[in-house]
């Protein structure tokens, strides 16, 4: 790596030095395409966020795909219902890697208000692994933009070697979940283990 | 319609609707004559609605005069009488073309129990196909008639008629912060207070 210090000396001077990692990184953090999927109102906020009041392009993030092979970023807004949840599961194994998930507003991230009903997933985290979650019922654009901000500092930090590289670089690491099946009542299984572990209980 | 048994049914709402209940061999004439009869022309069927009435136990109090003690006296009675349960169907018809409405049809099944029968009305209005689809899948009714009945909102292999009043969600609590009310009682059944030291 080279110096900090010596690098702005030469920036000073006309000679621009990066690394490879840097220049990966900085490409995909300002293109983050997200996939065109809305599941509730919390769409409706994305909509306006990716519109021209709020202006979703100025972070390269208005390139909303039709195709989830085109999409790098899924962006779950609103409440996944049972019968919903295993066919989100889906479309993000069909994205290509890197992919990452953002889980808007409370039904996304728990199941919000509907957490007690008999037909609603209790959080997306159960089945596919979430980066950045944000609260709120609906949350507002600028949390959306707060979340893809917050995504991009999250890519610019991604290591492409050593042993806490990303998901794409490691072929250790699956890079498809289960999708889960219809059952009964519920999904089997109802989480995947792999991705989602029961919180611990504080008293 | 010979044999067929009409009731109007009274509402005691301020806005006073009453209702015409059609026993479920002859609700679909009494539907054909809605719509066709000149004078009605119902053509519009904007909601169809599932009702579940489980069994209720009705007291009535009835004064009755009794020789007590060698004196007549006035002696209120009560009368338990369990008034078994049935599901019913709701339909709110409009005129388009008279302008006016609504009536409110009703049918009525002859028990709770799983897949009981009633008389699809979407042959007449094509408008109910997907309600009564919806009324088959939350409230278990086989609306016999119906061009395609399936489960529409629950997936295909659910179990069980959601909305009926004695179906038990499967019990899938996990941990709150902040339970209260329903939710305090499942949190002290899954995580009972631990015994103070």
């Amino acid at each position: 790596m080279i110096d900090e210090g010596l690098r702005s000396e030469l920036q000073k001077q006309g000679v621009y030095t990066t690394t490879l990692e840097e220049l990966y990184n900085w490409g995909r953090a300002n293109s983050v395409w997200p996939l065109t999927f809305g599941l509730a109102c919390c769409a409706i906020e994305m909509m306006a966020a990716s519109m021209a009041r709020f202006d979703l392009a100025r972070f390269g993030a208005e390139v909303f795909r039709p195709s989830p092979r085109q999409a790098d970023l899924m962006i779950v807004a609103g409440t996944v219902t049972k019968k919903m949840a295993p066919l989100v599961v889906r479309l993000f194994n069909q994205m290509p890697e890197p992919k990452y998930v953002i889980a808007m507003g409370a039904c996304a991230i728990s199941g919000g208000p509907f957490k007690q009903g008999y037909n609603v997933l209790k959080g997306i985290d159960r089945y596919i692994p979430v980066d950045v979650a944000i609260p709120g019922c609906p949350p507002r654009p600028e949390a959306l933009i707060h979340a893809i901000m917050t995504l991009q500092e999250k890519i610019l930090n991604q290591k492409l070697t050593g042993p806490d590289r990303p998901r794409h670089l490691n072929a250790d690491v699956p890079g498809e979940f289960p999708v889960p099946a219809y059952g009964e009542h519920d999904l089997e299984p109802s989480s995947n283990p792999g991705v989602w572990q029961p919180p611990a209980i504080k008293r | 319609m010979p044999g067929a048994r009409i009731e109007v049914l009274p509402n005691d709402c301020p806005a006073g609707e009453r209702s015409l209940l059609v026993d479920t061999d002859h609700v679909f004439a009494a539907a054909t004559f809605l719509r066709d009869d000149l004078q009605l022309r119902l053509d519009y069927c904007s909601n169809v609605s599932g009702v579940d009435w489980p069994d209720a136990e009705i007291t009535t109090k009835t004064k009755v005069k009794k020789i007590v003690d060698g004196v007549e006296k006035e002696v209120e009675e009560v009368k338990k009488t369990v008034r078994p349960g049935f599901l019913e169907v709701v339909y709110h018809l409009y005129s388009m073309e008279l302008k006016h409405g609504p009536v409110v049809l009703r049918q009525r099944t002859a028990n709770r129990a799983e897949e009981v029968p009633a008389v699809s009305l979407t042959p007449l209005w094509r408008g109910c196909e997907f309600q009564e689809r919806e009324v088959y899948d939350l409230y278990g009714i086989r609306l016999g008639g119906h061009p395609d009945l399936r489960r529409i909102l629950m997936w295909d292999e659910f179990k069980g008629f959601p909305m009926r009043r004695d179906y038990v969600s499967p019990d899938d609590f996990e941990y709150e912060p902040t339970p209260h009310d329903e939710v305090l009682e499942l949190a002290k059944k899954h995580y009972p207070p631990e015994a103070k030291a």
